[in-house]
């Protein structure tokens, strides 16, 4: 196994040298190895959503490195990052283009790193092909590929920019609480699809989630965070044996605050 | 019969700036304001290149350029030096309105000595006609390929842009420039079927393209398969046939951007679905009808 992203000395303050200071991250490191499933819990305000931010390169970082198969990537803008990097959002609406077909979209997702050029969007060839991938989906959407995306639900929506986020099999992929505004049901489809083809494609994934069955069940290694740290790292054997009853156990000795959001206890 | 000839030509004409603006307005989400400048640069160019004695198609093809590079100015004010669309906009129309005195050198520059592409001795609908069906043809093909699929979700969804590891300055540039020289090649078209170019002649450009717009698509939008495109051309004829109504009706020609500008507030604030309710409540008198769903009592009755 080798090493394919590596966080070292991170350090983030929002508002610095303002009343506002609030210090997220100081000295952050983390190493994440290739073909990592890594699930990341915490309460809200512990930094999870900013770790990916920085990562992807939609946040700037204060100080550190960030490094993608040995290159420092940490001074790239975002769009030269994302060529290396697939993300999905919490919110269904980020990773499609609402008035565009699903075709359309598709066509543009498989065309990621290749050069956008004035050839014919979708091509005879792909049009089966990506027929084939929805279909994977199960999700009844092969019959509607002309329909724009803006009129599906969140729920379709959410499968189709995973779809679209790893359909060219980026090194790193980046789950931002991707189902949590979505409905239960919906939500497991959705996280069985992640799993199905994150295995296929053996991409390198961080998975940020509230729902702790989720974040035991899912993955080879669990971080959760509070403040700014990894309070708790586990790995391989040690985590197929977790519970979530071990899980808030051990959280309790780890620490004694209350940090536990309500968000968390409930799910 | 001319009446209706001059709506036609002059909708055709004024369409193609109205393509221009659909790129920004509709597609890039982008209100570009610049293009109140590159219309009359295009006539301006237009009309310096003639007075050359410069070959008029080669005078649009250089009016054209200039307008893309306005755009591109308007493009670069706003991704690099992250000034507001709006502001960008509005900085290159007042630059342009100096520049375009420098090019015409007067306010007023006639062209009915020079010889222009409508002194071919074919009808100027012909040609207006073939230039508005290239373009549109041109644009809706563009559409279609891999850049102009980047350039509908640029306005739609910038955050996908971007992770497709595309830089979405570059292609709102690219939007901008395409735009601007559009709307520059409609004006150097407009000078030359006028016969005159004048400084004055992109006050309320933008206006009259959002109008068409507007007026396309609450006309058309029901009508399926139809192309955005399409809307465009039919909503600027439509604008012009009002405007020549208008006139009909003895109102002053200094009366028609008043006119203009009530209708396109009229229209936004009306929108769509709005218009068809408001205009039934001043018709239909009569209480509140909370059943909607009558069809089981029509089949007891």
């Amino acid at each position: 196994m080798s090493v394919l992203l590596q966080i070292q000395n991170l350090s983030k303050t929002f508002h610095k040298d303002t009343v506002n200071e609030k210090i997220v991250f100081e000295k952050f490191s983390l190493q994440v190895e290739k073909g990592d499933f890594i699930t990341i819990i915490g309460s809200n305000g512990a930094g999870k959503s900013t770790l990916l931010n920085m990562i992807s390169g939609s946040i700037p970082m204060d100080m550190g490195n960030i490094l993608l198969r040995e290159k420092d990537i940490s001074k790239e803008a975002e769009y030269k990052r994302t060529k290396m990097i697939g993300r999905v959002f919490q919110d269904p609406t980020m990773g499609t283009s609402p008035s565009m077909t699903i075709f359309e979209n598709l066509s543009m997702a498989a065309h990621k790193g290749k050069k956008f050029n004035l050839t014919m969007g979708i091509s005879k060839k792909d049009i089966s092909q990506f027929i084939d991938l929805v279909g994977q989906l199960s999700l009844g959407l092969e019959e509607q590929m002309n329909t724009k995306v803006g009129l599906l639900s969140g729920g379709q929506r959410q499968a189709l920019a995973l779809l679209m986020s790893t359909i060219s099999n980026p090194d790193v992929l980046l789950l931002d609480e991707h189902t949590a505004a979505l409905d239960p049901r919906t939500s497991e489809r959705i996280i069985e699809l992640t799993q199905k083809i994150v295995e296929e494609k053996k991409i390198t994934t961080l998975m940020v989630t509230h729902n702790l069955h989720q974040a035991i069940s899912i993955g080879n290694r669990l971080i959760m965070m509070h403040k700014g740290n990894i309070i708790l790292d586990i790995k391989g054997q040690q985590k197929n044996e977790l519970t979530i009853e071990k899980l808030l156990n051990c959280f309790e000795t780890v620490q004694k605050d209350d940090v536990f959001s309500d968000r968390l206890l409930f799910s | 019969m001319d009446f209706w000839i001059n709506i036609l030509e002059q909708g055709l004409l004024f369409g193609i700036m109205v393509l221009g603006v659909y790129i920004t307005y509709k597609i890039l989400d982008f209100p570009d304001l610049s293009v109140d400048g590159s219309f009359p640069l295009g006539a301006a160019v237009t009309a310096a290149a003639l007075i050359k004695g410069i070959h008029p198609i080669f005078a649009i093809f250089l009016s054209c350029i200039a307008g893309m590079m306005a755009g591109a100015v308007t493009g670069y004010l706003h991704v690099k030096i992250k000034i507001t669309n709006l502001l960008s906009g509005i900085l290159v129309m007042i630059g342009l309105y100096s520049i375009n005195l420098r090019i015409m050198q007067k306010a007023n520059v006639p062209l009915f000595n020079q010889k222009t592409i409508f002194s071919i001795g074919i009808q100027p609908i012909w040609i207006i006609l073939l230039f508005a069906l290239f373009i549109k043809i041109l644009l809706d093909i563009f559409l279609k390929t891999k850049f102009g699929f980047l350039l509908k979700a640029t306005g739609d969804n910038p955050q996908l842009v971007t992770s497709l590891g595309i830089d979405i300055g570059f292609t709102k540039i690219v939007g901008l420039m395409l735009s601007n020289g559009l709307v520059a090649l409609s004006g150097s078209l407009a000078a030359q079927y006028q016969g005159f170019s004048d400084i004055g002649m992109g006050t309320g450009i933008v206006v009259m393209g959002l109008a068409s717009i507007i007026f396309g698509e609450a006309v058309l939008r029901k009508v399926s398969f139809i192309l955005p495109t399409t809307m465009a051309l039919v909503g600027s004829m439509l604008y012009k046939m009002s405007m020549a109504f208008a006139l009909k009706l003895r109102f002053p020609t200094t009366d028609l951007k008043l006119i203009t500008a009530v209708i396109v507030a009229l229209a936004l604030a009306l929108n769509e679905k709005k218009i068809g309710a408001s205009i039934k409540k001043i018709f239909i008198v009569g209480g509140e009808c909370p059943v909607t769903n009558t069809k089981s009592i029509k089949n007891i009755s």
